[in-house]
């Protein structure tokens, strides 16, 4: 990676009061940039352990007093369904969301990217204008096609179009991706009698690691945020995932019980940001490179 | 690694410019040889699911949608085809203007905004000093929780009568409340969380300019360019592909906002209509009224529009946007 080149010529230069000057507002800048970029999640963090009186009319992230009645209510989650359920739910869905990107995307991709054959690149025209094309074009025909398969209520519509490659972006991602591995390795493997699947299997998958790690994290952190798909096709309070249940808890519970609404709200967040944190240098790795917006 | 954002801004130019040699079609296409006709057998059979979940999911609903929209298709009701009436209602409809304003003025605000933070700070973090890695994480993680439900509710909150918004703006003479029950600023809400989410342009930003050589800023200097000639004469050309890509995708996905604005503003966008987004529009047409004829034609008039604003875009990009080495083109 070219990426450190530019910024070594400008360390090279000797460190004079000047400069310390230079870095101290610098850093400045960035610290107030860093309070107020950071001023929301604090805020979440606290209210989730104030007082339901103390949370709207302090405007400090420090609480009166601490209070853990909030997460009891949490995780007595909704109507007698506990807050796991809603969790697990979530986590079903992101977990198949990211299985079906893996076995879909890679396959599309390939074909996509490294194949020859008539059609191809009409379709990959098509990959290319979903890119762009408004969902929302295609949300009432999908529903009355799913609730012709009797498939709504269940996460069925959410899924599949993991499973089938439809999600045009990753697709996009892994062929720009394998456009970077040097055609020799295939021309070789052929010469050493190896078929397309071989190739794909012992050369393109292991190669593709560092894309596909990308578009796990993202579809997994994607899928647990979604709150459309679930809007649309799950009614049952017990299908909900944690987005739905934010929703309908805001719309019932929250008048009566803010402090509950913040600590589910907090709970909801934990497992995405953990999840950045872990994996924040492929993250933004994969970001610079493929351009995947959050 | 050749996916650099500027491919990436460019799949038209990256597509017409990938390796073909081992491609050679025409002549040759008559008497396919085996290991040919072989990659064709495997490529239809690894872009089968893709065929089929594109006809079933995508294609087909895209053109029963289009259909549909010359229909009064109502999902109990049902309906029959009356051609262009549902294009001539939506002008008349208090609702579509509504929402038209405020999405455009989601999209006019929102975007550059959001765009000139993050070019800014990542002009700050391409310096080399310490601590860079922890300002970008720090600066990235908005971006993966800003469009939850749950930041959506914390941002009801943040900006609830009495509450940090409006006491902190109070100090300063404030008196218009709650961002979320004014009307006239509510729709700031939004653009705020969107502006909150600088961090994902950012991070490509800053791929960008970390491209950019460092001897043609030292070469500027050398002659006597200040900073802000090297800005506007070097690195804005220099960064065009990335802001052409940034600007694009911005702007598609400003046009389509639902979550937080759902969360925020209910399906009647609330308060006064003044957060009534298109596609929270689309959604209680179809959903709530289950008018799906109607709402198919609004759905294909922000296709239509987003069409429009990309090709402008496009278009503008021939002229505006500098690729590095191809000056012959």
């Amino acid at each position: 990676m070219s990426t450190t080149a530019a910024p070594r010529v400008i360390e090279r230069k000797k460190r004079t009061a000047g400069a310390k000057a230079k870095s101290v507002v610098w850093h400045l800048a960035l610290l107030a940039v860093l309070v107020v970029v950071l001023y929301p999640a604090f805020w979440v963090l606290t209210a989730s352990v104030k007082e339901n009186s103390d949370i709207l009319t302090n405007i400090s992230p420090i609480p009166t007093s601490i209070t853990w009645e909030n997460f009891a209510s949490a995780f007595d989650g909704m109507a007698g369904v506990p807050l796991w359920r809603f969790f697990w739910n979530s986590f079903v869905i992101a977990a198949l969301s990211v299985v079906g990107i893996l076995a879909s995307c890679s396959i599309t991709a390939y074909a996509l990217g490294r194949l020859e054959f008539p059609g191809r690149k009409t379709m990959f025209a098509v990959v290319i204008a979903t890119l762009l094309l408004p969902g929302q074009v295609m949300l009432i025909p999908q529903y009355l096609i799913f609730s012709e398969m009797d498939v709504v209520n269940t996460i069925f519509p959410l899924v599949i179009g993991k499973f089938l490659g439809l999600d045009a972006f990753f697709v996009f991602m892994y062929v720009q991706f394998l456009r970077g591995i040097p055609r020799e390795l295939d021309q070789a493997a052929t010469i050493d009698g190896a078929g397309h699947f071989r190739i794909f299997f012992s050369i393109m998958l292991p190669l593709l690691r560092p894309a596909i790690v990308t578009s796990s994290i993202f579809t997994f952190i994607w899928s647990w945020n979604d709150f459309m798909g679930p809007l649309i096709y799950l009614h049952e309070i017990e299908k909900f995932p944690l987005p739905r249940l934010l929703q309908s808890y805001n719309n019932t519970e929250a008048v009566s019980n803010y402090g509950g609404m913040m600590a589910m709200t907090l709970l909801s967040l934990i497992p995405v940001v953990l999840f950045f944190l872990v994996f924040q240098k492929f993250l933004i790795k994969g970001i610079a490179t493929s351009g995947v917006k959050g | 690694m050749s996916a650099s954002p500027s491919a990436t801004a460019a799949p038209a130019a990256s597509e017409a410019g990938a390796p073909t040699a081992s491609r050679k079609r025409g002549a040759a296409k008559r008497r396919t040889p085996p290991s040919r006709r072989g990659e064709r057998l495997v490529g239809y059979t690894f872009m089968t699911p893709w065929i089929i979940g594109s006809l079933v999911f995508t294609v087909g609903p895209m053109l029963w949608s289009l259909y549909l929209s010359f229909t009064d298709y109502h999902l109990v009701l049902g309906g029959d085809f009356i051609g262009l009436e549902n294009y001539t209602a939506m002008f008349a409809d208090p609702m579509f203007a509504r929402a038209v304003k405020v999405t455009l003025l989601y999209v006019l605000l929102a975007v550059p905004l959001k765009l000139v933070a993050s070019l800014a700070v990542a002009m700050l973090l391409t310096q080399s000093r310490r601590g860079i890695g922890f300002y970008r994480a720090a600066f990235y993680m908005p971006s993966l929780i800003a469009m939850s439900v749950g930041i959506a509710i914390v941002w009801k909150a943040l900006f609830a009568a009495g509450g940090p918004q409006d006491q902190f703006m109070s100090w300063f003479g404030w008196d218009g409340g709650g961002f979320i029950g004014n009307p006239d600023v509510s729709i700031l809400m939004l653009v705020l969380l969107s502006v909150w989410t600088f961090g994902a342009p950012m991070v490509i930003f800053m791929a960008g300019l970390l491209q950019v050589p460092g001897e043609l800023h030292e070469a500027a200097e050398m002659d006597g360019a200040g900073k802000w000639h090297r800005f506007v004469h070097i690195t804005i050309p220099m960064l065009s592909p990335v802001i052409f890509f940034n600007v694009l995708m911005e702007t598609v996905h400003a046009f389509q906002l639902f979550g937080p604005a759902f969360i925020i503003g209910g399906t009647a966008g609330g308060p006064a209509w003044s957060t009534l987004f298109y596609t929270v529009r689309i959604y209680a047409l179809a959903f709530v009224d289950l008018r799906m004829g109607y709402a198919s034609a609004w759905a294909w008039m922000l296709v239509l529009a987003v069409g429009v604003v990309t090709l402008i875009m496009f278009r503008a990009a021939k002229n505006l946007v500098y690729y590095a080495g191809e000056d012959n083109k």
